[in-house]
Parts: structure tokens; sequence; C-alpha cells
């Protein structure tokens, strides 16, 4: 009843002043979305977007009547000449390899980047005093953004809305990696959206748990867009995107089980009143395959189907804005539930204790088809003790090669092996089921470079230290020691005789 | 009698229209939990008493909250078993990570801030307001270490305390410090109207509460725990003055000695009640009058019309491409503007010419002009 009441009053308000004259048409409109995307490993990312599409052209006129577009970002808009805004704040990283394509990614930290009309004369001051501002609204050190971290591109970054020249003069693009993302700056980013969160998709962005996940990365994009199909005039779009990522292991203690209680602390009671399409989408791709299925809980009324980032996906579509979806329960908790959960079947791994016995791992694993499955370890390599080393230590040391068994099935049945008449070839492994057949496969030794001492060092070291002393405690004990005569020049000689001959020939004074 | 003197205690009673706080932590790095607790602790009961977060810079030098060692994510907790979480859902700090620096914090005092400062960090503050500067972090005799790489010294801190008072930027002053030997940091103040605590006298150290074992680290300072139990009992309309709050924490619970300083203050002590400073001033006049708020909706009708037909221009516009490749191949770089060449570029080439001179002998000279 409490909720019914505010709603008849607004519409109280909408009919009041559209009674005097024609109606007038709306001016801004918000759309809020939600959509939860089952990952390939076990987690669930979240990613909320909302977007406020002001039909107005904040350049022309003076505005003074700001509705549903926040008044903070509106007037930031024609204060600094805006044409685009975006800014993000990331914590974590978005693993494509484990969670496929992202639908939009930010860099770890904060980035903001923008382009200004080309009526803007100075753009570097309108930079510096736009991240200012930035930062005292949404609690970040934007400040320190300055000429040593801020670039002109030249070929990408171009304007993502309506643009009527591109010249790079008017971009800037500045990053801060080492900006921290925490509650002081999810809540002034909630308080710029219309129902700030109190009602509809914001009710569930609730700061103790959107930070506890592996990747967090909130923001906000303006940019001006078609208003219709014919694109014959601008409206001004705010979109607010938040994404997270839950990890199936820290938050989820290993189960693969989600729910919107389990994700968020909170279900979804209603609509955002200010909304006009209020949307929750589930991918539910997975849902066909034979492996595991995936079961969405309430059933969704409706599906949609498209391609996005190259692939054909599925969607289950839950309408907040249709009464039926949250029904006499007043609330909306969407469960997702693994049928067969991927079982990874059994592993038993003994680790090494030193110089008693050696690691190791068997697991038992199912293969799935058309598809190759690498198995890594990592191992660390450490220094043994010196009389443990063998006399040939560069040549490496040896790992036993690992081993495979395996039932492989055939592709033509077996007739059943008769040990004693069959060949001998037949009957090495005792089979049960003529369908497969056992196979036990070897890898190679793995042959491992340890980090060997230099042993020639005692050798080397004995022999300079032997020479050093030879030849300091030498001298200096001939120096102590011995006494020093004078000795007559010997005159004659025979080495003495021929070098006079040959200096006389040549010319030269002799000896 | 008593009338004359209800009347005269009226006069005395504190002129403040607004109140401000300045909270500061100057710790960085994760085993200094605790100081960011406290001022989160600070920030909290202010903001309870009705202190808005219009009217409070906080500078956090470091985070906690958010840190990769936290094992509980945007909290941070002032009790074991995790029973208040101070950081709340609503928290908006002003001052984080570098930015909290002594030059900024001066700045923040004085008001000497540079003009595109956003409005969130400057201490608008005005003759008729009551601030409160609550600081912690790590100190020693006359200094307070910020960030572990700067000192504040008392004798800064008394002068721009002083240049606040010439520049008429506060009514009265409470300043509170919490940290190892904090009295030392309230000696020099000579300005009029300031009343000072701190935690621990000359020569004490001022200790940690306790640990938690799931978090790993102290996560709140004696003084201002008792301090914040003993806000937590306030509420906007209490009467409760100053002389409780210098009786918090004895040295049987603090183990250090809280020190204060009064002499500097005009009122008694026992006369300033403990919301002039944590709590804030709201003046609401009542009346019953109707108001009635029509808006012209005429000139409102007539606006839109107008602006919806002037929108419609003559042809489509389009997006742009956003990686159009033969464009970008064929884009010339923008030529760098030539400079002069500078002094040090210049002295060589000189240095060097004379030395090719004198080498040769100066009638080469000729040759070349």
């Amino acid at each position: 009843m409490a909720a019914a009441l505010p709603l008849a009053v607004l519409g109280l308000l909408l009919l009041g002043p559209g009674g005097r004259g024609h109606a007038e048409p709306p001016r801004d409109t918000l759309r809020e979305e939600l959509v939860i995307t089952p990952l390939p490993s076990g987690d669930v990312a979240a990613t909320f977007q909302f977007r406020t599409r002001w039909d107005s052209d904040l350049q022309r006129e003076e505005v003074s009547h700001y509705r549903l577009f926040p008044k903070a970002l509106g007037q930031l808009i024609s204060k600094y000449s805006l044409q685009e805004l975006h800014l993000s704040f990331t914590q974590g990283f978005w693993r494509t390899r484990y969670w496929g394509p992202p639908f939009l990614q930010a860099p770890s930290g904060a980035e903001l980047w923008v382009w200004f009309q080309d009526t803007v004369t100075d753009v570097d001051k309108s930079w510096k005093e736009l991240s200012n501002v930035l930062s005292g609204i949404f609690c970040a050190s934007l400040n320190f953004i300055d000429s040593t971290n801020t670039v002109t591109p030249t070929a990408s970054f171009k304007p993502l809305g309506l643009a009527n020249g591109t010249d790079h003069s008017f971009l800037r693009y500045a990053v801060l990696p080492r900006e921290v993302v925490c509650t002081e700056n999810l809540t002034p980013w909630k308080k710029l959206l219309p129902c700030s969160s109190k009602a509809g998709l914001s009710v569930l962005l609730k700061a103790d748990r959107l930070f506890h996940t592996s990747y967090h990365s909130q923001a906000v994009h303006i940019r001006p867009v078609c208003r219709n199909a014919r694109c014959t005039s601008i409206s001004w779009e705010l979109r607010q995107t938040l994404s997270v990522v839950y990890d199936a292991f820290v938050t989820g203690q290993g189960k693969k089980d989600w729910s919107l209680f389990r994700m968020f602390s909170r279900t979804l009671t209603e609509p955002c009143p200010l909304a006009s399409e209020s949307r929750v989408y589930v991918d539910i791709t997975g849902h066909n395959q034979d492996n595991e299925t995936l079961e969405v809980n309430p059933p969704p009324t409706t599906t949609y189907q498209d391609v996005t980032l190259g692939t054909r996906k599925t969607y289950a579509v839950y309408d907040l804005l249709d009464a039926a979806v949250i029904n006499n329960s007043r609330n909306l908790n969407l469960q997702l539930k693994w049928r067969s959960p991927p079982e990874h079947g059994y592993v038993h791994y003994q680790p090494a204790q030193d110089r008693l016995q050696p690691h190791l791992l068997e697991m038992l694993i199912q293969l799935p088809a058309n598809s190759a499955t690498k198995v890594s370890i990592q191992f660390e390599r450490a220094l043994l003790k010196w009389t443990e080393y063998t006399p040939d230590p560069n040549h490496g040391f040896y790992v036993s090669p690992s081993v495979l068994s395996a039932l492989v099935p055939s592709m033509v049945a077996a007739k059943p092996v008769d040990w004693e008449e069959s060949p001998l070839f037949r009957s090495l492994y005792p089979v049960s089921d003529s369908s497969s057949y056992f196979v036990r496969l070897y890898t190679e030794p793995l042959l491992v470079n340890l980090p060997t001492p230099d042993f020639s060092m005692p050798y080397n070291v004995i022999c300079l230290t032997c020479t050093v002393v030879a030849v300091c405690y030498g001298s200096f004990y001939n120096l102590l020691t011995r006494t020093f005569h004078i000795e007559e020049p010997s005159t004659g000689g025979l080495a003495k005789r021929l070098a006079n001959l040959i200096r006389r020939a040549r010319g030269v004074p002799p000896l | 009698a008593s009338q004359i003197e209800d009347q005269a205690e009226q006069f005395f009673r504190s002129g403040h229209t607004n109140n401000w706080a300045v909270l500061v932590c100057t710790s960085r790095f994760w085993f200094n939990y605790r100081h960011v607790a406290n001022t989160l602790s600070v920030y909290r009961s202010v903001k309870r008493l009705g202190i808005p977060d219009s009217h409070i810079v906080l500078m956090l030098a470091d985070d906690m909250a958010c840190n990769p060692r936290n094992p509980k994510p945007a909290t941070v907790f002032s009790h074991k078993n995790m029973e208040l979480n101070v950081y709340g859902d609503d928290v908006e700090v002003d001052y984080r990570s570098y930015e909290v620096t002594v030059e900024n914090f001066l700045r923040v005092l004085t008001g000497r801030i540079p003009p595109s400062t956003p409005r969130s960090k400057r201490l608008l503050s005005d003759d008729r307001s009551n601030i409160l500067i609550y600081m912690t972090g790590h100190g020693g005799n006359g200094f307070l270490k910020f960030q572990d790489s700067e000192e504040i010294t008392n004798i800064e801190l008394a002068d721009a305390f002083e240049q606040m008072w010439q520049k008429r930027r506060y009514n009265e002053l409470l300043f509170i410090i919490d940290t190892c030997q904090g009295a030392s940091m309230y000696e020099r103040f000579y300005s009029p109207n300031i009343m000072a605590l701190a935690s621990s006298q000359v020569g004490e150290d001022s200790l940690s509460h306790q640990p938690d074992p799931a978090i790993g680290v102290h996560l709140m300072d004696r003084y201002t725990f008792y301090v914040l139990e003993f806000l937590e009992e306030i509420n906007p309309a209490s009467q409760t003055n100053m002389n409780d709050l210098f009786q918090v924490c004895p040295r049987s619970l603090c183990v250090s000695t809280p020190g204060h300083r009064t002499d500097l203050f005009q009122r008694d002590p026992k006369n300033v009640l403990i919301t002039d400073f944590f709590g804030s001033v709201r003046k609401v006049e009542i009346t019953t009058e109707t108001i009635s708020l029509q808006p012209d909706l005429e000139i409102m009708e007539s606006r839109y019309e107008k602006d919806w037909m002037n929108e419609e221009l003559m042809e489509p516009l389009k997006y742009a491409e956003q990686l159009p490749v033969a464009q970008i191949i064929h884009q010339k770089p923008k030529l760098k503007d030539w400079h002069p060449p500078g002094g040090f570029i210049l002295g060589l080439w000189a240095l060097i010419i004379m030395v090719f001179f004198k080498t040769y002998g100066i009638k080469h000279m000729k040759f070349i002009f």
C-alpha cells in the first residue's frame, strides 16, 4: 500500500500541468538494466546500466530545470563545453581468457577521456579545471591529472557519440593507475542516479558486497546521441555502468549456485518509478548443452536472442514493470542453479617431503570431445646440499615421466578373448568390456636444470690466495733478508766486441 | 539574582552559527589501520550529531577499507568481533592517499587553496564557525608525522591557527590529537579561543586498544576508543559539557595521561556543550503561513514549443567511425612548434667554438666572416 501511494501521487502531478494545455513531450527518460552472465569458470558477472536520455540542447540555452539528468553533470557540460566525457574507476582486471569477452572493459585505476567542443579556446586549461571539479564530485584524486599524465591520442578514442568532425586537438586522455576505488567513490556515483539507491535496480548496489569481488568497475559516460531513427536532432545520453564479477571460491564458498540475494544481499522489490524500462537479463546460452544445464528460477516469461560480441546468445528477460514478475511474494530473487555440476572426478595429491618421499599427483579426468586438455603443475627449484650433487650436475636432474591410463572407446566391437586360444598380444591387459580397450601411455622424462653452485670455486680460491701470499710475502722476505752489493761492470766480453763491430759499420759511436 | 545570572550566562553562551570539522589521519600502510579507524569513528559521531558532509573535511592518508589485505572489503571496524563498521555506506573522503600532505593540510586550514579546488575540499568557515580539528597518527615531542615522509611541527600548527584567527576563520576551535606525546602539539598555541585535548603527555606513548585476530591488526587507539564510547551516549539535544570529555579515559584505562589546555579559551569549560563542537547548530524557525509553489506553466510551455521546433536540423547526423584505417594511415603527424635552442645548448656550442679558435688562432676568423 505504501508503495502504491507515492506512485499515485506522481501520476496526479504529471496530469496536473498537462491538463492546462496540450501534453508536453517527455524531456528525459530513464532506462535501467541488469545483465547477469554466468562465466565459464563458474563465476558470475553482473553488469548494471542506467541510461538517462535528455532531449535538450545544452549548448544553446541556459538550463535551470533538471529532472532526471543530474544537475552536477549538466552544469559541467555547459560550463566546460563538453562534447563527450568518459570516466571510469576500476579495481581488478577482466580475465578474458577465463571469463570471455567483456561488454565494456576499463583499465585498473581511474581513466578519464574527454572530447571538448570546437568552441573551446584553451583546451588544456579547461581540462585541468574539469579534472579538479570531477575530483570533488567523485571523491577521487583526479586533481593529480596534469600534463605529465595527459596525452592527446591521434588515431584512437574517436567520439562514441555524434560528432561533427574529429579534430583530435580537442581530445584529452589520462589514466591514474594508482587510484583506489572504494565506497567513497560509489556513494556520489549512486547519488547521480534518479532513484538513488531507494528503488529499482539500484537497491542492489550495496558497497560491502560490491567490493568483495574479483573485478569492480564503475563508469560514467556522457555523449550526444540521435534522438530518433532519422537522426535529425540531438539528445544527451548519460550512461552509468557498473560491472562486478563474483568469485565462486571467495564469495560463493565454492558452490556454484547463485541468487540475487547471495550476490547483493538484497532482492528486487519494485522498479524505479521514474524509469520507463527496468529489466533484468540472464544469459542462458549454456542452457541446452549436454554437459551442464543451467536452471533459472523463477522461470522467465520471455527470452531474447541476439548475436552479442560475435556469438549468438540467449537471454532470459525479467521485466520489472510487468506486474506478473514481482508477484505476491513482492520481491524478485533470481536463482541460478547448475543441474549437474561438472565433476572433476577424483584427485589425489601427496606433496613431497625433502629427502623422504616424492610428489604424487593422481587425477581422474573426463575429457570433453574434440578438445585438448592441458594439465600443468608449478614447481620451484631448490638448492641441494653440496654433498648431494652428482659429479656432473650441469647435465641436469631427471623428473620421472607421467603415466596416462585410459579406457578408449573402440570403433569396432571386439570379440571376447580366450587366453589360451588367442595370440599372446591379445591378452596383455584383461578387458571386461568389449566396447573399449585399455591403454597405458607414458610421457617423456623431464630434464630439469637445478641451480648449481660453482664447484671449481675452492680450487680457484686456493690458487689465487696462494699466489697473492707468495708474491707479497715472498717479496717482503726478500727485501728484509737479502743484502745488496754493488757490482763492477765487466770490461770486454765477446758480445760487447760484436756489438762494437756492428756499431762501427753503422757509423754510430761505440759502447 | 539567579535571573541576572541566567542573563549573564546567556551572554557568554557560544555565539556560533555553523560548525565545521577537519578530521585528519596521517598514517599510511596496513598496520596503521587503527589511525584510519580512529578518524572514521570521530567522523561517524560528528555526522550522527548533525554536521553534514559539506561541512566536514575528511583526510585519510591510506585506504584500509578496500585494501587488498582487508578480509572484509569496504568495512573498517572499531571493535573486535566486528561490531561496528565505522566506514559505513555513505562516506565522503575529501583528501585521500597522496593528497594528505602537510602543505594541503595547512592550505585547508588557512584557506589559501588554488582556485580550481572543488568546494568539498575547502574549509569555508567564517568568524561565527566553531571548528573541530582531530588529528591522529604517529607523533613525537613537538611534531606529527605525515605519511612517514614529512612532519608538521607544533610551531607551524600554532602559526596556522594564528593565521586563521587573524583572517577571522573561526569563532572557537577545539583541537584533539591522539598520538604519542600529543600534548607537545598544543604547547605552542597562542591564539585566543582554542581548547585542546591530547591523548598523552610529553614523554608518554599513546597505546592501542585491542587487536582483532581475523583482521590481524590493532583496531583502534585507547583514547579514541573511549572517546567514541563517550560520544555514542551523546545525542544532538544533550547538555553534557566539556568537563566530562576531559574525564574520559583516566590513566587506569588509557595507560597514558590525557591532557587538555583551556587557558586560551574564554568561556568556562563547564559551560561549553559537547554539541557546540561535535554537533551542528540548526536554527529552525517554525512558521504557520502557507506558501504556494506554482510554477508559471504558460511560460514553460511556450518555451518548450519553441525549442522543439528549433532543434530539427536539416540533414541527418551520423556517428563517427571508430577505426577508420584508411584515414589513420594517411594522416600527417603534427609538426611540433620550433623552439629556439635553450641556454645549455647555446653555451655548449660557444665553448666548442672558443676552444677551436684558441687552438687554431684567431686569424681563421677572417676566412669565415
